[in-house]
């Protein structure tokens, strides 16, 4: 799912070599040891993976990643939350970062050693840089800022995300719970601003927009009015363009009186057709907007109903042709409830 | 079959391109690239010589072999996955049963066996052996066992123990935690729900105040979010209208601007569906985008049967298979994303249980077939509210229900003995 589990393209990170300084006498750039020759977890057995005699999906494991595993699976068997104990966690992550049991035994052990976080919140720093699609690292982040009681550097951290990808959803999702939980608003609707004036298509900024004013002002009259304005201002500059029409519908339903009035909307539209813009987005909009006026004013019923009957036909046949059988649908739908 | 009897003959006149205005973004120089590639595609496709039948064929012996070797090794590179074992066990045993590939009883109880180990004493399944319980893999796990269906299979599923595992990544408001200390987001909530309506271990108490807790993820275009206040997006949309059909709770959904943002997500040109506004399609997204359009329709057949149309869903039917079969089949077997991209479990999964749902059209009395191609390339009927066959989702139905609900936690109210599906 993006999805449910998405698979990632990354590829898995060697094991990093400049973590285990002091453990076992190695430095950067020498062989990697493996946890069984190493002297210091000599008191350890490992435990190797129970697949069970029948095993199905058997990925072709390195010896190092064995060895990692079967030390990591030792360690959580005894339940051993030490200092070398973290370290472990931290190479089993580099091999595999979307091991939510390794990040999860890795937060107990923190707990118990009441651990430095402010050097947790780097290596999740580089974690998340090195994997910025994965579950467990956005989480991993949120819980260490939670437990720090320290917002200020998350939005920081997303941004630098987005100068990669701009709509990477954990991303979003973690700055909404930052601005959410640290109360960071102000700046928010420039920063959104400033995305939209980069990419007017960007859809995640354009929802941002809309969470940062439901959570602040929320759509009052003023806002509507300010918000329909800029929004026409990004259609005038993009017509075809989903995004903002699906944004001024969200920000038009909080309207009581007829949506065409809003900012003059129906004139606006008009016009933009008379000016010979057909684009689906735009007709699909004059449709709700005459749908609205036929809920309102029944004795208009009949001159309306004509005019969106053939609007439906030019989207089914010309405009929209792929979304034939949703407009031959809406057509049906509007003539039943709109018919004499 | 003549050109123009294709979708895809657009490619010819070009009409049904993006037209950037003038105005060129990010957004905007990816799209093109992407029209690029599947228009090269396409085209090809159309200019083979005129002999051909120009049928686009479903390789499905290719793709069945594809799954099977994955069924038993996969190289070192999947270590990425090795927290999402039964995962890949679910969309290849999935995909094969699409394709009708039987499994050997061997093949069958060896998976099973498998799953047996990923299955915790408290409950649920984990991404491998002696990994945490996680909805996620429980979710995989439980369905293929189910597409398995022999008793072996079905008993496999600790019930009691299951039930106890969901009271446990619930939280207070009705959401679920991924795993204990895990996120929360609309998977969680659809892996519970699904698992617990198959296996029929469902209790009101389980899922009190899940379904405005769904509700909260409908955002202003009409889909879901994977959580309050994000962008809809077409993996937790499915989540999400799922789930509320699964708990009966659909009439609370917004469906007419669900509908409108669904139909949205297939592309003009390429006629396979996007996840987001404004985003690339991707093959996956036939099932995540294209399993929404079934369920749909049986909730509008409730308020608006008159206006149904009793032969298609609400997209285009033709355009989804064409792209997948044009574009989305690697010549070494398994499907893809979108051309250029490698083959995966995950994505043959989705792509051939959208395939199918853009097959079938079934309601409660008419089953009308829509084939794009060769006869041969019909696949199975997939159950759209738990993506397994839905032979298999009735069976499964079958004998849970006929099962005793577990008793549920002490101060939470028992439900209806029986499930349904």
């Amino acid at each position: 799912m993006g999805s449910t589990a998405k698979t990632e393209d990354t590829p898995r990170q060697a094991p990093a070599e400049d973590q285990d300084d002091g453990q076992d006498g190695s430095s950067d750039g020498e062989a990697w040891v493996l946890y069984r020759d190493r002297k210091e977890w000599a008191d350890v057995t490992p435990v190797p993976q129970d697949d069970g005699p029948n095993a199905v999906v058997k990925i072709a494991y390195t010896d190092g990643y064995s060895d990692v595993y079967d030390y990591l699976r030792a360690v959580v068997k005894k339940g051993e939350l030490s200092e070398r104990a973290l370290y472990l966690t931290e190479d089993a992550i580099n091999m595999n970062a979307a091991n939510y049991t390794v990040w999860q035994y890795r937060r107990k052990i923190l707990k118990n050693l009441a651990s430095n976080l402010e050097q947790e919140l780097n290596f999740c720093r580089e974690m998340i840089e090195m994997n910025p699609k994965n579950y467990q690292v956005w989480h991993h982040r949120r819980v260490i800022v939670e437990w720090l009681g320290d917002g200020t550097k998350e939005l920081r951290l997303t941004e630098i995300i987005f100068s990669q990808d701009a709509k990477n959803y954990h991303a979003w999702e973690h700055r909404q719970w930052a601005l959410r939980t640290f109360k960071l608003f102000e700046g928010e609707l420039d920063y959104v601003d400033r995305l939209l004036e980069e990419d007017v298509r960007n859809n995640s900024a354009w929802n941002q927009r809309h969470f940062a004013i439901t959570q602040t002002t929320g759509f009052t009259a003023e806002v509507i009015q300010r918000e329909v304005g800029y929004t026409k201002a990004a259609i005038a500059k993009v017509a075809d363009n989903e995004s903002p029409w699906s944004y001024l519908r969200g920000v038009v339903q909080h309207c009581e009186g007829p949506l065409g009035g809003v900012g003059e909307l129906g004139a606006w539209c008009q016009t933009l057709h008379d000016d010979g813009q057909r684009s689906s987005h735009l007709l699909t909009f004059m449709l709700d907007l005459m749908e609205d006026q036929m809920e309102r004013q029944p004795d208009e019923r009949p001159s309306l109903l004509k005019r969106c009957i053939e609007m439906c036909e030019s989207l089914a046949t010309e405009h929209d042709k792929i979304r034939r059988e949703y407009w031959r649908y809406i057509e049906r739908n509007l003539s039943h409830r709109f018919g004499a | 079959m003549a050109d123009d009897a294709l979708w895809c003959s657009h490619v010819h006149s070009g009409e049904e391109r993006v037209n950037d205005g003038g105005v060129a973004t990010v957004s905007s120089a990816e799209q093109a690239k992407v029209e690029k590639n599947v228009g090269a595609m396409l085209s090809c496709f159309l200019n083979i010589g005129e002999h051909d039948s120009k049928e686009p064929l479903l390789e499905r012996e290719r793709h069945i072999a594809y799954l099977r070797r994955g069924l038993k090794h996969l190289p070192e590179g999947f270590v990425s996955l090795d927290a999402s074992r039964p995962w890949l066990v679910y969309w290849a045993v999935h995909a094969l049963e699409v394709l009708e590939a039987r499994l050997t009883e061997a093949e069958a109880s060896a998976i099973v066996d498998f799953l047996k180990h990923c299955q915790n004493p408290k409950g649920g399944f984990g991404g491998g052996p002696g990994q945490y319980s996680h909805l996620a893999p429980t979710y995989a796990a439980v369905n293929a066992l189910v597409i398995i269906g022999t008793k072996e299979a079905y008993d496999a599923i600790n019930r009691e123990t299951l039930q106890d595992y969901l009271w446990t990544v619930r939280t207070e408001e009705g959401s679920f935690v991924m795993h204990e200390g895990g996120e929360v987001d609309i998977r969680g909530v659809y892996c519970a729900v699904s698992v617990a309506r198959l296996t029929n271990i469902s209790t009101q108490g389980l899922f009190a105040g899940t379904p405005h807790w769904i509700m909260r993820c409908q955002s202003y275009e009409g889909g879901f979010s994977g959580a309050p206040g994000m962008e809809a997006h077409g993996g937790y949309t499915f989540c999400g209208l799922a789930a509320l059909t699964l708990l009966h709770a659909h009439h609370l959904c917004d469906t007419p601007a669900l509908l409108r943002w669904a139909v949205n997500r297939q592309m003009r040109f390429e006629g396979g569906f996007q996840g987001r506004t404004n985003k690339l399609v991707d093959g996956c997204y036939s099932f995540w985008q294209g399993g929404l359009f079934p369920i749909m329709h049986t909730l509008l057949a409730q308020e608006d049967a008159q206006n149904l149309s009793g032969e298609h869903w609400m997209f285009n039917q033709e355009a989804l298979q064409e792209y997948l079969l044009v574009c989305c089949q690697h010549s070494r077997g398994g499907l893809i994303d979108k051309p250029g991209k490698g083959p995966d479990f995950y994505h043959t999964c989705y792509t051939l249980s959208g395939m199918s749902v853009a097959q079938h059209f079934i309601t409660t009395a008419i089953h009308k077939k829509c084939i794009v191609g060769h006869a041969s390339n019909e696949l199975i009927p997939v159950h759209a509210l738990y993506n397994v066959g839905v032979e298999a989702a009735v069976m499964a139905s079958q004998y849970f229900n006929n099962l005793p609900v577990p008793p549920s936690r002490p101060g939470s109210c028992e439900e209806e003995g029986k499930g349904q599906s």
